[in-house]
């Protein structure tokens, strides 16, 4: 088991910190969560608390990078894309301004603070803001090489992580271009599209697959915005089955991103497996994954379903 | 420079372009006149229109941003773009746009318009400022209705946390908004007294008087950020438009436009 994304996320601030002058890090109260504190404690000069006010965090995160600085702004995700979302829509992705959103606890993941805390609707509402690239690294080494990414790019980027420690599947060595998605094992009958933490469960679910004779390959789109239309593409004309997996509801997420660009195009059936408009509530995360069928086994008898 | 004089072409121009545009907000433009004559003419430094990105100038924020044919009219009385671009306020290719955008416009220092957030902006430009220990200030135009919106409060306390002495907030009490009355639709009470108590030095000045409100902003406080309360008339310098909620958001019909525009001829 490996770090927590978030713990990633600090760690990877601190040490951006270290090499770019420009980054400063803004925190709404919550940074002994989302783990800014790591970078805190090395640049307190360079750290920024707003307090329990997200809104105004998000503004003054504007006003730093029109000010030529890079804003890190970090919180739960469900109070960044959602409570301050007309504020990054007019105040950041309207103007293109060079804002980080590093928002963490997203999805079911957080686990026992329950529903009112489990963003599953942030990437449904930041995708369809224009100029906004998103980023959801799938394990730590994902996390860190997503913060540098960001840090170069030249507009808004929305960085999602999330809370529990979480499995390492990636390699340093991995290449990560943003909006090139990574074939993580290839496969000619079915095609696992994910990100985030439901990569691992992919992954076990090719193994249950292929243990059936069932070519499986596995594709982590550590990128979600802009998406990896020549990947889907690729698959959709040569597998029989695709089937993508989101730690968030199916409606306008990864899934309805990976339909957009399917719609018309190939021979392979779709499906989505993910949460199916209803809240969250409070529990283990992985009793939380098994109750929502977020599972290796609920990917794989999707898979099964569509052959 | 005659300022008053001035201040009529602004009104002038402001007639023009809502009425050519046959949409926009006069009444609010009409208000703010003189408190944009202080800033551009008066007040801020080292604002250049042949470099409008330069580093150490003073930053401006419309924060209700739906009054930037004032702003508008000012910046091309300022020479940052030609004063014939007025009179496509609002139309489909201008880069006057129906609320200001930095993106588009030379001299707009930031986007207004989405209430209560120029406000918040403003403070991280000012808190930016401090951050790069840079000495240019940053002034903010918020509006009365404007300021029902939360996020002027959560602004307001931020900046005073980060003790924004570089940030001073222009309020236009014109005491109106597009539903009536401030104190029908929801009532803002002292504003004055309100900003007090969040930690900001604050003034009441007549907002029509143009080195009154210079003065006020020229009166610095160490280590706390200022509050102007600027008392103005909502429509000033248009007779059937001063203190009518009506023309809030109403363009002239071509009577109206000439009546206004005689009105201001003999000012």
């Amino acid at each position: 088991m490996g770090k927590s994304l978030r713990v990633a996320y600090g760690e990877a601030l601190r040490d951006l910190g270290a090499v770019n002058d420009k980054v400063v890090v803004m925190d709404a109260d919550l940074s002994n969560a989302t783990m800014t504190n790591i970078f805190a404690k090395v640049y307190p000069e360079r750290f920024y608390d707003f307090g329990i006010a997200e809104a105004n965090m998000m503004c003054e995160a504007a006003g730093f990078a029109h000010s030529g600085l890079i804003p890190f702004a970090s919180t739960f995700a469900l109070f960044g894309a959602g409570r301050a979302f007309e504020i990054i829509r007019n105040a950041i992705c309207y103007v293109n301004a060079n804002v980080k959103l590093g928002l963490s606890h997203a999805g079911l993941s957080v686990g026992e603070d329950g529903g009112s805390h489990q963003a599953i609707e942030d990437i449904a509402l930041m995708r369809a803001l224009p100029n906004m690239t998103i980023l959801a690294p799938c394990d730590e080494i994902e996390t860190r090489k997503a913060v540098f990414a960001a840090a170069e790019i030249n507009g808004p980027v929305f960085i999602r992580t999330s809370r529990p420690s979480t499995d390492i599947v990636t390699k340093e060595e991995d290449p990560f271009v943003v909006g090139k998605a990574n074939v993580l094992k290839e496969g000619t009958d079915v095609a696992l599209f994910s990100f985030g933490l439901m990569v691992s469960r992919a992954l076990k679910a090719a193994e249950a697959l292929e243990a059936e004779g069932i070519s499986t390959a596995v594709v982590n789109f550590h990128t979600i915005k802009p998406i990896d239309k020549e990947m889907i593409l690729k698959y959709a004309n040569s597998a029989k089955a695709v089937v993508t997996a989101e730690e968030h509801t199916v409606m306008g997420g990864f899934g309805s991103a990976v339909a957009e660009v399917l719609a018309g195009h190939g021979q392979a059936k779709f499906a989505m497996v993910g949460i199916q408009d209803k809240f969250g509530k409070s529990g283990k995360p992985d009793e939380l994954f098994e109750a929502y069928g977020l599972t290796a086994e609920n990917i794989a008898a999707t898979a099964k379903s569509l052959l | 420079m005659d300022y008053a004089k001035l201040a009529t072409e602004i009104r002038k121009d402001i007639i023009q372009m809502v009425y050519a545009a046959q949409s926009g907000h006069p009444g609010g433009s009409l208000s703010i006149v003189e408190m944009l004559i202080a800033l551009y003419y008066k007040v801020m430094k080292n604002i250049d229109p042949k470099d409008p990105h330069r580093e150490d100038r003073d930053r401006f924020i419309l924060s209700k941003g739906h009054c930037c044919p004032a702003l508008y009219a000012v910046l091309a009385e300022k020479g940052y773009f030609p004063k014939e671009d007025l009179v496509t306020l609002r139309k489909f290719g201008s880069h006057l746009q129906g609320h200001a955008d930095m993106n588009k416009t030379p001299g707009v220092d930031c986007n207004g318009g989405s209430l209560g957030q120029g406000a918040a902006i403003g403070a991280g430009m000012a808190l930016a400022a401090k951050h790069k220990k840079a000495d240019y200030r940053v002034f903010v135009i918020i509006g009365d209705g404007e300021s029902q919106e939360g996020l002027v409060w959560e602004a307001a306390m931020s900046a005073a946390h980060y003790k924004l002495d570089n940030l001073v907030f222009l309020l236009d009490h014109n005491g109106l908004q597009i539903d009536g009355p401030n104190d029908k639709v929801m009532s803002i009470g002292d504003m004055c007294a309100k900003f007090e108590a969040f930690g900001w030095a604050v003034e009441k000045v007549n907002g029509h008087d143009i080195d009154a409100v210079a003065a006020a902003c020229e009166n610095k406080v160490p280590g706390k950020p200022k509050f102007i309360c600027c008392e103005t008339i909502k429509g000033k310098g248009v007779s059937f438009m001063e203190n009518n909620v009506a023309w809030h958001g109403k363009a002239p019909g071509k009577e109206e436009y000439e009546i206004a525009m005689k009105e201001l001829e003999v000012c």
